[in-house]
């Protein structure tokens, strides 16, 4: 973590622990540390940090394929091939609206230094909802109601599964990475016991909720194949960045992820706050998946589990927590999806594989960060605090 | 009920609940180890997973429980240096590589395993247990607590050990001091690199050790994802037990028969869903988190890297 004073720029002495020999430098934020810095540097900095992991990791999976005894060229050439070429493309940008309205969720609450990793109990929680109450509420209902309340109540249920870790962070300092996780959990199996149990369709073998009928689904592009979730989700992630750069609220949650303390003198509310961060995250992860199941899946099946937020979580980080930053990260790690997936298929490997390039991608993200920070290039990829938080934390303990 | 039923089901109960609680109390025990030391390991999952991996490969191609537990122990002893280069040396974020080792070890072990076995899944026999002479005639509990594999009766051994280490020697001393006030035990003379070093390698070796227990005694067959969230509960257990080794014991065990109460049931004749037992463990863990929730401890230097010479 990017506490100052354990930055490691100290470690510049050749070993680690070596005497910090610019700590008042090193004491000032990150911007007034680099009076060097060009105009031109800084934006080339940012795309050598965001892009060196990937590449990095790519290269790293390559060398994995060949270890496995697969060739790598073929191997990402196949990803090309089933991500892009032809209609692939119009897979791959479908991909992208949940994973955006996931990135969003995870963007607020890591803006201000929560870790919200319970999304897949979230995720798979709203999904079966939407996908058990959906084919009841159409025939009922009017289609554009039906919808828009689908896409609510999906972001209610969210919302609602952080509340637990939300309080007992706010109220007694539990530390939210446990609680959520638990949490997480907890939604997976309760989302298997709604479609086992109320939501299943008995006209099909395997245990699953019924198919929404395609009129019911979401409205296309005309003239794609693409699904209206996209531009959801891009509004959604447009919102968010307003909101998060260019209000009030935005900024609260920026002094708490820098400084817990220094929010509470600055007179935030910090209790609330954490609550709403939570909430609205958990809402962006729930509407993930009314777009993933209202415009592609149609239904939900039984351990059905994407694990969507896992691959999103280094795209965060490498934007920097930057919400129209992360459009294109998204947007290449579609393509790397979709693709992957035809590509895992023609090299008979799980598609779990792409797990391991995601994987990879964190590590090397963080080791860029280091090299980075040793060179004096920049600001660390998250804002600082974590560490101080718990630090603080047990001492009020 | 009858009352041979009645045997039966508490049998299943109590022998189940050791069977199923033993990866965790492993497990757990060793990230007690490493969150003292203030490393926070969010890789434990993957370290575990790793471990149920390699431990398979192990006894599979060397027909053997205890080659088994060996590959087990380097699996997770392999993910730990990850852990080890990148957060003790590096001073890199805890949580982001913890998150990076589990993400990319069920991506390895899935990987490596539908390579390998996605046709033919193999699966292992079952391996010798040892009965506590005496003791294993009890009626009812003897059978199913005192006929074990050897290494259960070694994991209570160690649990013990590192309760000892903890409260009597020097290592343990240094261990606790790595997490409290790193500073303090520098000036001491001792590396707080070395010490949480130590400590965050013997946390990826039980760890593995727990994944291999669960994939060749538990389970005889590896299967990706197989942990499910144990690596979790071990990082929550550790927590809650609040540095006190026995409590893992008393918590894995409590796990374990939570998880096994499908089994119990099923004997008495009741069904319920498997996913309902699946959510046992961390409701009750839930639970305990806001009842207890002022009273779980950390050290107070957990997850921060250490600078020699900074403030």
């Amino acid at each position: 973590m990017a506490e100052r004073p354990a930055d490691p720029s100290g470690a510049a002495g050749g070993y680690p622990g070596a005497p910090l020999e610019e700590s008042s430098v090193a004491d000032l934020p990150a911007d007034e540390r680099l009076p060097r810095q060009s105009r031109l540097a800084r934006p080339l900095d940012a795309l050598v940090r965001g892009v060196g992991p990937v590449l990095l990791a790519l290269v790293a999976g390559g060398i994995l394929l060949l270890a496995l005894g697969r060739n790598p060229v073929i191997f990402y050439a196949n990803i090309y091939q089933g991500g892009i070429t032809q209609e692939a493309w119009q897979d791959s940008a479908m991909r992208m609206a949940p994973l955006l309205l996931i990135a969003g969720g995870l963007i607020v609450v890591f803006r201000a230094n929560i870790w919200n990793l319970g999304y897949q109990g979230q995720f798979l929680l709203a999904g079966a909802m939407i996908a058990g109450f959906g084919p009841r509420m159409e025939t009922r209902l009017p289609y554009w109601l039906t919808l828009t309340l689908l896409f609510m109540i999906a972001g209610v249920v969210g919302a609602s599964w952080t509340v637990i870790p939300a309080l007992l962070k706010a109220y007694y300092q539990v530390n939210e990475i446990i609680t959520t996780l638990m949490m997480s959990f907890i939604g997976i199996s309760v989302a298997n016991i709604l479609i086992k149990g109320p939501f299943q369709d008995f006209s099909s073998n395997v245990p699953q909720t019924s198919v929404l009928p395609v009129s019911g689904m979401l409205p296309n592009i005309p003239h794609t194949r693409i699904h209206v979730g996209i531009l959801v989700a891009l509004g959604t992630i447009l919102i968010v960045h307003y909101v998060l750069t260019r209000t009030s609220f935005g900024l609260r949650l920026q002094v708490l992820g820098a400084s817990p303390r220094a929010a509470v003198h600055a007179g935030v509310g910090v209790k609330r706050l954490i609550i709403t961060a939570f909430l609205i995250s958990g809402a962006l992860v729930g509407m993930a998946a009314a777009a993933e199941v209202l415009g592609i899946e149609g239904y939900v099946r039984a351990d059905w589990n994407p694990a969507f937020g896992d691959a999103v979580i280094p795209f965060v980080f490498l934007a920097r927590l930057n919400a129209l930053a992360v459009i294109p990260f998204v947007g290449f790690y579609s393509i790397l999806a979709i693709g992957g997936e035809y590509a895992t298929q023609q090299a008979q490997l799980p598609t779990d594989f792409l797990l391991v390039i995601v994987g990879l991608i964190l590590l090397f993200m963080t080791v860029t960060e280091y090299v980075g920070r040793k060179r004096a290039l920049g600001s660390s990829y998250l804002t600082p605090g974590l560490a101080h938080a718990l630090r603080r934390r047990t001492e009020n303990a | 009920m009858h009352e041979l039923l009645k045997q039966a089901v508490l049998t299943a109960l109590i022998s189940g609940g050791l069977v199923a609680g033993v990866p965790l109390m492993f497990t757990s025990l060793g990230e007690m180890i490493s969150e003292r030391a203030g490393v926070l390991n969010i890789g434990l999952e993957g370290m575990m997973l790793f471990g149920a991996y390699a431990g398979f490969i192990g006894a599979y191609y060397g027909h053997s429980s205890w080659l088994g537990y060996g590959t087990g122990i380097a699996g997770g002893t392999f993910i730990a240096l990850f852990m080890v280069v990148f957060c003790v040396w590096l001073g890199l974020d805890q949580i982001v590589v913890g998150i990076a080792l589990t993400i990319g070890a069920e991506g390895a072990t899935s990987t490596l395993d539908g390579a390998q076995f996605s046709t033919t899944r193999p699966r292992l026999g079952s391996f010798p247990t040892v009965s506590v002479p005496g003791l294993s005639r009890i009626p009812v509990l003897g059978a199913s607590l005192f006929s074990q594999p050897l290494l259960v009766y070694l994991g209570f051994a160690l649990v013990a050990l590192v309760a000892w280490i903890f409260r009597f020697t020097n290592v343990g001393l240094n261990l606790r001091a790595a997490g409290e006030k790193p500073e303090a035990l520098d000036a001491a003379g001792v590396s707080v690199f070395a010490t949480r070093s130590w400590a965050a390698l013997s946390a990826g070796a039980l760890a593995g050790l727990g994944g291999a227990y669960l994939s060749v005694i538990g389970a005889g067959v590896f299967v990706p994802f197989m942990t499910h969230g144990q690596g979790f509960m071990g990082i929550v257990l550790a927590m809650l037990a609040r540095g006190r080794p026995f409590w893992v014991i008393i918590g894995s065990f409590l796990f374990g028969m939570s998880l096994s109460i499908t089994t119990a049931l099923q004997l008495a004749g009741i069904d319920i869903p498997i996913d309902y037992v699946n959510m046992l463990p961390f409701v009750a863990v839930i639970l305990a988190l806001i009842i207890f929730a002022r009273r779980s401890y950390l050290p107070p230097a957990l997850a921060l890297p250490y600078v020699r010479g900074s403030r």
